[in-house]
């Protein structure tokens, strides 16, 4: 009797490593095989498709041009930098040569005056848009947690945030560019207008479904939360950060997942239009200048930005399994 | 008679100290040229090849020489540029030559713009789409090969606009900004062929320039232009380089006539800044000139020996950024017509050659006789007022400035420039116009009675 216990045990502990393997292996060809095949099979589509696309600039660009021209754009890179460090040796003579001639000379170390690169371009739309939605988040939760949890003042400013809401911020940034080149008047500016144009647009931007979510995640706190607040008594401040925000972290978070990605498309746009730094500039000044390697470099930019924004969003998902108690409601 | 003698001896000896003493005063002169006031500067431009003093003085290290740090930032269009300038994110911009003029004299935006250096002769032309070019074609004249003779007048072009008119449609043609080179060059060759190309009527509010007109203009950015054609939005347009040759390369259209053609050596392209500047910081504006003097110069030097150089900057993402091939085209003598069709201008571009960076009055005065014709001035102006206009925008006082620093530092020889002392601003009455009609810059209101089509003295719309 006991051996044929043992045995069953044994087969089913066989049996639970294969299911074991098999389950992995599953979970394996589904979480690598098919996005490559997938992606493959997107390569081989564009690469048919890009052939048979003729325009005056030559053929659509597959994904050998593409990939030449990461390589050209890297290799320009270096190249301008090599330039930068030769610039920086002749100042320093220069201005060592000034001062000997005359020692009241204020020498100073100009920035390198040359191009920007395709990379330097990337860190500045980066830093653009990181700074644009940080002011966003630092006026839209407050704003948010405060319309969430006063009924009067919801229904206040609600209207105002629906009609801005679907306002494209191409018709925002004639009107930024103008407010800043106005107000923004300084001899020796700490940052340039155009940085911050690009900033004030995917702000005023990336506000509004901040706003929502936020007010509408505290707003929805389950009423028994309220109720031990209440029980509790707890103060202003406290029941905010005790109860609401650990609450409605999921709302806002999915707010600011939504109002990222807005901003990161509207950065390109705002810096195509205005020819601000950054890869809409990229993007333009290739489309400008119509040579035969234009449509690559583009593709290339396409490709940057795409890559870009899918990381921006799986960072900001870190963020969020960081910081919510309910790791439940952390959905990809 | 040995007083007679020593008198003349005398004479030359004091020819010759004064000689002396003179290219000692240009020597003490480049001492006291001063160190730039400001060192740190922005310049715009517009994605054409004309704009290449600017990138060479950059590349070559002519700006760094002069202890200026120069940022080179390609700019949307003509008016932002031109706004960039006068609101100061840019000190000095690759301008239209009739940018200054215009807005000194207040038409569009007004604000005092200067220019101490020309930078360029030459370097446009007038394309068809190749559509047009089909109907334009039997009414050339051919040479012995059966290539067209050149150069081509737009009569041939007169009865497709005529045909067009018939089935009730428009002719279209852009150019790149109301007060620019091009805007003038293709109304001399519309209106030389017999088609009228409207008349502007600011006073009443109307700046469309299309009163009366055969043929509509309207404005398109320059490396919009290729595309705004292939699109059918306009039949043709008047451009700077590559965008002519761009239009060869993609098979979408025919260049007809280079500007060369229209006017041998016509001024093109200035370099402009704001009069402000030039008085807050007076050594930095001699400077940059003289950075841009030596570009230009390099750009001629040994019959255009630089010039694949040059195109190889020039092909640069951050300068045109176009195709070697297509930059080459125009830039090393010769010029593709009809595919296939290639000759050899020579002259096609010219940045040193024929004193072509000296600031001429003649020069601004011909492109206010042109807004007089068409009606950006409204009304008549004496000849005075012409000159008086022209010597507020036009600067060679810097530019002679600049130049003779040049020579006193071994740079350039004197004999490169023209003669300073005798130099009145006025070039001789110029002939090489495709209509044959003489131009003196002394006498614009003479001048604009001698067309058939345009405003004359008295004329009021």
């Amino acid at each position: 009797m006991s051996s044929t216990t043992v045995k069953i045990t044994s087969l089913t502990i066989t049996e639970q490593a294969v299911n074991i393997v098999k389950n992995s292996l599953t979970k394996m060809t589904n979480a690598l095989l098919l996005p490559v095949i997938g992606i493959s099979i997107f390569i081989f589509l564009w690469s048919i498709t890009a052939q048979s696309i003729h325009t005056s600039l030559g053929d659509f660009p597959g994904p050998n041009a593409v990939v030449k021209q990461f390589s050209s754009l890297y290799l320009e890179h270096k190249t301008e930098r090599k330039k930068a460090t030769e610039f920086y040796q002749r100042q320093e003579k220069r201005n060592a040569a000034k001062l000997a001639k005359n020692p009241d000379y204020d020498a100073k170390i100009r920035a390198y005056t040359g191009k920007e690169t395709f990379l330097d371009q990337i860190v500045t739309s980066l830093i653009t848009v990181t700074c644009g939605f940080v002011a966003a988040v630092i006026i839209a939760i407050p704003l948010g947690i405060w319309m969430g949890l006063n009924k009067r003042v919801n229904l206040a400013v609600n209207p105002i945030v629906q009609v801005f809401k679907p306002v494209s911020p191409l018709a925002w940034l004639p009107l930024v560019t103008m407010v800043v080149s106005a107000i923004y008047v300084s001899d020796d500016p700490m940052v340039s207008k155009s940085f911050l144009t690009s900033m004030l647009t995917v702000t005023l931007c990336s506000l509004w479904p901040m706003v929502i979510n936020t007010s509408m995640g505290v707003s929805a706190i389950n009423s028994d939360l309220i109720n031990v607040s209440k029980v509790l008594r707890l103060g202003t401040l406290t029941h905010i950060k005790k109860i609401v925000l650990p609450a409605s972290v999921p709302m806002i978070f999915t707010g600011m997942r939504l109002s990222f990605g807005v901003a990161w498309m509207v950065l390109i746009a705002a810096e195509m239009l205005a020819q601000n730094p950054g890869l809409g500039k990229f993007v333009w000044d290739e489309f400008q200048n119509g040579s035969s390697d234009s449509l690559a470099r583009i593709m290339a930019a396409v490709v940057v930005i795409g890559f870009i924004g899918f990381l921006l969003d799986r960072a900001m998902l870190q963020i969020q399994r960081k910081v919510s108690w309910d790791k439940s409601s952390v959905n990809a | 008679m040995n007083w007679k003698k020593s008198i003349n001896t005398r004479l030359k000896q004091l020819a010759l100290s004064s000689a002396v003493l003179l290219s000692f005063t240009n020597l003490s002169h480049s001492e006291t040229l001063g160190e730039p006031e400001k060192e740190e500067l922005k310049f715009g431009f517009i994605k054409l090849t004309d704009m290449a003093p600017i990138a060479i003085a950059y590349e070559n290290g002519y700006f760094e020489d002069e202890g200026l740090y120069v940022t080179i930032e390609a700019q949307a269009n003509w008016k932002v540029l031109l706004n960039g300038v006068i609101d100061g994110t840019l000190d000095g911009a690759h301008m239209l030559a009739g940018q200054p003029i215009a807005a000194t004299m207040g038409y569009g935006t007004k604000a005092d713009i200067i220019t101490p250096f020309s930078m360029d002769l030459n370097g446009n032309a007038i394309t068809v789409s190749n559509k047009t070019w089909q109907q334009m074609k039997p009414n050339i004249p051919k040479m012995a090969d059966g290539r067209p003779v050149h150069p081509i007048k737009a009569d041939s072009l007169k009865p497709v606009i005529e045909q067009l008119k018939s089935d009730g449609k428009a002719f279209k043609m852009g150019m790149v900004f109301p007060v620019s080179t091009h805007n003038y060059e293709l109304r001399y060759w519309l209106a030389a062929g017999g088609i009228h190309p409207g008349y502007y009527a600011p006073h009443k509010g109307d700046t469309s320039g299309q009163i009366d007109a055969q043929a509509l203009l309207s404005v398109t950015p320059p490396p919009q232009m290729p595309s705004t054609m292939e699109a059918g939005t306009i039949h043709g347009y008047c451009v700077g380089e590559p965008w002519n040759q761009q239009a060869v390369f993609k098979n979408i259209g025919v260049p007809v006539v280079t500007d060369y053609e229209i006017w041998k050596d016509n001024p093109e392209k200035v370099f402009g800044m704001t009069a402000a500047f030039a008085k807050k910081y007076p050594n930095t504006t001699i400077r940059l000139t003289r950075a841009l003097i030596r570009a230009a110069k390099w750009l001629d030097d040994n019959n255009n020996a630089n010039r694949p150089a040059a195109v190889k900057i020039l092909s640069q993402s951050n300068y045109v950024g176009a195709d070697y091939d297509v930059i080459a085209n125009s830039m090393t003598g010769t010029f593709e017509y009809e595919k296939g069709d290639k000759r050899d201008v020579p002259d096609f571009n010219v940045f040193f050659r024929h004193n072509a960076t000296y600031p001429y009055y003649s020069d601004a005065i011909w492109y206010l006789t042109q807004m007089r014709r068409w009606g950006q001035i409204s009304t008549d102006k004496s000849d005075q007022w012409y000159k008086d206009l022209a010597s507020k925008v036009y600067r060679p006082d810097i530019y002679v400035k600049a130049a003779q620093s040049l020579i006193a530092d071994n740079l350039i020889s004197a004999n490169m420039f023209p003669d300073f002392a005798k130099e009145t601003g006025f070039k001789a009455p110029q002939k090489h116009f495709i209509d044959n009609i003489v131009y003196d810059g002394k006498q614009p209101n003479a001048y604009l009675e001698k067309f058939n089509i345009g405003l004359k003295q008295g004329d009021k719309l």
